[in-house]
């Protein structure tokens, strides 16, 4: 008999000469109890938050926890359906209304999760004979979603515009063409070009869809995103988001403005065939969405963390992801695994937390110590956070 | 062009990526001879497709194993 999991051994191996080295496994952290956004207890040590996507802090809003409280006792723990069954409360309805006035848009669809939402908008707009044209640096969802739909695949080089425009144009007469783009890249921070990319996926007769996961609630006018932000926001065919970053809970959603977007419902798996989420789910969502409208002060405290903390790293000599600061992710770069996770276990013992990012989930084979700053960092927090990796980058010898 | 003169073309541009200056033969797998990565994979047919101003999908790379399929492959694909 073959075993089955011999293709993991490599990783097996892997692993098994990190722990070795005596590290603390830096995947199987638990969080023993949440004092706050930006505060919980791990290994029974009191730790400031790094590396959440609790963007906007709206975890512990006492408004979302007295929605999610209400709902509980209103519709119960569960919908135990479908959302075209028995799955579709007053709450989930709701929440689309929510992300139609949010976004601006006409349509939203909520899904269980963002992965799903990709998944299940790409592997259903894009069908057999159509093509898709995306960044190489697309999220494991997107890819996924290409997968599992019928559709040629064709990447091309991150945000290289020239790149994408070229592959457009050898398409064959006639075929559909969706182009998926991200506003934020979450390894690196860095966000894309997308007025340009946009215009050029249009002039080539391409839909376009943009993953704004990464700059909901922060990054735009009115937090809609990047592209809000570089004013092309009207050119996107479908907007992808989630709950589980600056809205504080967990769910996915498409926004869009096409007259027939209705349809997806019916022929949408990933919608269809998995059950909804929980009342208290879409009534914290509902109430958070709502508020990240009116979010401005929130919204600028949080860039000027960002700020602070890319220049106090730059200055200590630690190498990061941007040039200059783009979006809530701060990205460290780290010389190995082996030292990345050094550097991960002094921070933790510093009393920080932050992601440790390996490939696959990174671009060109990097380890990265990914940083995502709160609206609900004080100035104060900040500067400890540096001052953390401070005395963590000397004692394991990466500045 | 024919399949000789892409396969030339075709070994001209493979010179930077063979970096173990491996002997090529149309049996030469790129994972197990070339020993390339994922990413390696993906400038190089990228390379490959701004040459002959072509496409090779994803669907149709997973299909393509060896050096011998890839000329075979381009030298279809230019119609």
């Amino acid at each position: 008999m073959t075993d089955l999991f011999s293709k993991f051994d490599p990783l097996i191996q892997q692993r098994e000469t990190l722990l070795a080295t005596g590290v603390t496994d830096p995947f199987n952290l638990v969080m023993e109890r949440v004092i706050s956004p930006t505060q919980a207890i791990c290994n029974g040590r009191e730790t400031i938050l790094l590396g959440t996507y609790n963007y906007m802090g709206m975890t512990f809003d006492p408004d979302v926890i007295a929605a999610g409280k209400q709902a509980l006792d209103d519709f119960g723990s569960g919908t135990t359906g479908s959302r075209v069954l028995n799955g579709t409360y007053a709450g989930h309805r709701l929440c689309e209304e929510a992300l139609k006035e949010f976004y601006g848009m006409e349509h939203a669809m909520v899904f269980s999760t963002g992965y799903q939402a990709n998944l299940g908008i790409i592997s259903t707009m894009a069908g057999k004979g159509d093509y898709i044209v995306l960044d190489i640096d697309s999220h494991a969802s997107i890819w996924d979603g290409c997968k599992m739909g019928d559709a040629e695949v064709v990447p091309f080089k991150h945000n290289d515009i020239e790149a994408m425009e070229k592959r457009l144009k050898r398409i064959p007469e006639g075929a559909g063409k969706l182009v998926v783009l991200e506003g934020v890249y979450s390894m690196l921070g860095d966000i894309a070009p997308l007025k340009d990319m946009i215009k050029v996926a249009k002039d080539n007769g391409a839909m376009v869809l943009v993953d704004e996961a990464h700059s909901m609630g922060f990054i735009g006018p009115n937090g809609r995103g990047v592209a809000e932000e570089q004013g092309c926001l009207d050119d996107v065919d479908f907007v992808i988001g989630t709950f589980s970053k600056s809205v504080g809970t967990v769910g996915g959603f498409c926004v869009s403005n096409h007259p027939k977007f209705e349809i997806l419902r019916l022929v949408c798996r990933p919608y269809v065939f998995t059950a909804s989420l929980p009342p208290s789910v879409v009534h914290t969502a509902a109430t958070s969405i709502r508020k990240l409208m009116h979010a401005g002060n929130k919204r600028a405290h949080l860039w000027e963390n960002s700020r602070t903390l890319h220049k106090g790293l730059t200055d200590r000599g630690f190498q990061l992801g941007t040039k200059e600061p783009q979006s809530a992710i701060i990205s460290v770069i780290m010389p190995d695994l082996e030292r990345g996770a050094m550097m991960w276990e002094a921070l933790l013992r510093e009393g920080l937390y932050v992601n440790l990012a390996r490939p696959p989930a990174t671009p060109a084979g990097m380890t990265l110590l990914r940083c995502s700053l709160c609206a609900e960092h004080s100035a104060e927090q900040v500067q400890t956070i540096i001052g953390m990796f401070e005395r963590a980058g000397k004692a394991v010898g990466i500045i | 062009m024919d399949r000789a003169a892409t396969a030339a073309k075709i070994a001209e541009l493979i010179e930077p990526f063979n970096k173990k200056g491996v002997a090529l033969t149309d049996a030469s797998t790129f994972a197990g001879d070339l020993e390339w990565d994922s990413l390696t994979v993906m400038d190089f047919v990228a390379a490959i497709e701004d040459e002959f101003d072509i496409i090779i999908s994803m669907n149709q790379q997973a299909e393509i194993e060896t050096y011998g399929q890839l000329i075979d492959a381009v030298t279809k694909l230019q119609g």
